[in-house]
């Protein structure tokens, strides 16, 4: 969540090889299915009432236009429709996209090249201080995260008075306020958000690699980009693959920092699905709407991360 | 290696530039929460007179006993239960493997990517029907069911490996299931459980979307939701604000840096789980 890191840090499975499918000798259990179902059913009743239940909902009250207390005419697919024509809605979509390029992008092709760089000093006492230091911004609230950097990005912050300090003085504004600074300002957030959990997990992938890979490489001849492109990306598939997983997830349904940091403002430059669901049910009262958006965010989400494990697990 | 030494320097400075990047918010933070209260001061800035006070000033602005006590009672509601459920439900999906076990799991999986304002609306009205709005129950009940995806996974991932002649030999020795559960399994299934309990501390800690939707008052939310509530409040005061902040992400970050090896192993294997 994300969760939160945003949500949280959630992937779908498979990386794990099956271990035990059909050879594995014949249960002794088989017959007593039901202590089986015994044992889930807990479970599978909490999905149910609080997952299932109001996902259910969700799809339901999109097809409905309703302000939370009064009548509910059925209405079809309009506000689908209303989600894809209204410019202050589908803008959002388009908003998370953009953040795609900071969450994940940014995280990612930067974790590559700093893990490439260290994965020699992997061992030393400095990397152990790093490898908790780097997982700070996974372990604090998003929300802190918001109010700090929020405070860096501000007019008297920290980023502007380093840029006066270079000589930069001209450029400097206060980048949360500024429409066209403040979804790159929001993606940059993101990204120190993201940057640790990446860089450490493609170097835990990189300390897996056969070393002798690179000796063979050194001796014919190759130099570090080579054997950056030829060796460590190509071995990286499956971290890389996890790192653009979550990342493209905390991107496409962030809330916690641009709720604190901008609001969805300046205008809507930087509102977000999330955030905007959250308006459209909790403020503007259009139940209908926020639903219908709601549908399309977990579809896109969907939509978006099937492929990439699709992608990075075909070999495994 | 000859290029080796030079590797290992460069390697040194990227990693201590990307530290000091990584801080520096934090840093910012502290500096600017020793300003005096209502000021507006400059980048960073060490004051002239640092303003220890601040911390106590919002310590009781923010009701920070409170908070801790309430997001306490909700990490307690919320974590245990939820350990209980997906350690059960993956020790029947991973080795009782009863008929329709995978249908099963595929339910829970589809469930690992939904994010949560997927189902915020309707469940807002759900907890009101149930007359728990502005209850903790409001954040511990939807929580633990949203934690079953990646709850059952986790812990199906960890079943699925032990061999199946340990419930054999228990088998035979005349215990039953719920026996074998809790006398063999569970135990064995400790380091997984408690990486899980760590991951799940965490995301209840600093859950945010559903303690600002469906608990009103600040005072019974999360640690994260309340912080919300506060910079609202005292948004324009920023060395108080930062104090604030300080103090919300304390806890666990205290809690971090004495556990950090159960921590980064836990956040770093949640991942590559997937």
């Amino acid at each position: 969540m994300t969760q939160r890191m945003a949500g949280g840090v959630l992937t779908p499975p498979a990386s794990r090889p099956e271990v035990l499918p059909k050879t594995a000798k014949p249960r002794v259990r088989r017959g007593k299915a039901w202590i089986g179902w015994l044992f889930v059913a807990p479970a599978i009743t909490a999905y149910a009432l609080f997952v299932l239940l109001p996902m259910g909902r969700t799809v339901q009250y999109s097809f409905y236009e309703w302000d939370g207390i009064g009548a509910s005419p059925w209405v079809g697919f309009d506000n689908y429709v209303k989600v894809f024509t209204d410019p202050e809605l589908s803008g959002t979509i388009v908003n998370a996209f953009e953040l795609i390029v900071f969450f994940s992008g940014v995280p990612v092709l930067l974790g590559l090249a700093i893990a490439a760089t260290i994965r020699r000093i992997a061992t030393t006492r400095l990397a152990v201080v790093a490898r908790t230091v780097l997982f700070i911004p996974q372990v604090i609230p998003l929300v802190a995260a918001g109010i700090a950097w929020s405070w860096l990005l501000s007019g008297n912050g920290l980023v502007n008075q380093v840029l006066s300090a270079v000589g930069l003085g001209g450029v400097t504004r206060a980048w949360l306020g500024d429409f066209g600074t403040a979804l790159p300002a929001v993606g940059v957030i993101g990204a120190w958000v993201l940057l640790g959990l990446c860089t450490l997990l493609l170097l835990a992938g990189m300390s897996k690699i056969d070393p002798a890979l690179y000796e063979a490489a050194r001796i014919d001849g190759a130099g570090p980009l080579r054997e950056f492109f030829s060796i460590t990306v190509p071995s990286l598939r499956q971290e890389i693959g996890v790192c653009v997983t979550v990342t493209v997830i905390a991107a496409l349904a962030s809330f916690d920092i641009v709720y604190i940091a901008t609001q969805g403002g300046p205008g809507n430059t930087t509102m977000v699905p999330g955030l905007e669901i959250y308006y459209q049910a909790f403020v503007e009262r259009q139940v209908g709407v926020a639903s219908a958006l709601a549908v399309v965010l977990v579809v896109l989400v969907l939509l978006c991360v099937l492929p990439i494990q699709r992608l990075t697990k075909e070999e495994s | 290696m000859i290029v080796g030494r030079r590797e290992a320097w460069l390697g040194r400075v990227f990693l201590v530039l990307l530290m000091v990047m990584t801080v520096l918010p934090l840093v910012s933070l502290f500096v600017t929460a020793l300003h005096p209260s209502g000021t507006y001061p400059t980048g960073l800035e060490w004051p002239s007179e640092p303003r220890w006070d601040n911390f106590a000033t919002a310590f009781q602005a923010a009701h920070m006993g409170e908070l801790l006590g309430s997001s306490t009672l909700i990490v307690l509601g919320v974590v245990p239960l939820s350990l209980l459920l997906a350690t059960m439900a993956g020790f029947a999906i991973g080795q009782l493997r009863m008929k329709g076990h995978r249908w099963v799991f595929l339910m829970f999986v589809l469930g690992l990517t939904l994010p949560y304002e997927g189902v915020i609306t309707p469940l807002y009205y759900q907890i009101r029907d149930l007359g728990l709005l502005n209850s903790r129950w409001a954040i511990i009940l939807p929580l633990i069911a949203l934690f079953m995806p990646f709850g059952v996974f986790w812990m199906r991932a960890h079943f699925v490996t032990m061999p199946g002649d340990i419930s054999e030999a228990a088998q035979i020795d005349g215990a039953n299931s719920w026996q074998q559960f809790w006398r063999i399994h569970v135990p064995l299934a400790m380091p997984a459980i408690s990486s899980l309990a760590i991951l799940q501390f965490l995301w209840t800690w600093n859950q945010f979307l559903l303690a600002i939707v469906l608990v009103g008052d600040p005072r019974k939310r999360t640690m994260a939701g309340a912080l919300g509530a506060f910079q609202g409040q005292w948004g324009t005061d920023i060395p108080l604000l930062c104090a604030g902040s300080l103090l919300v992400l304390a806890p666990v970050l205290v809690l971090f840096l004495i556990f950090q090896r159960r921590f980064t192993s836990a956040l770093l294997q949640g991942s590559l789980k997937g």
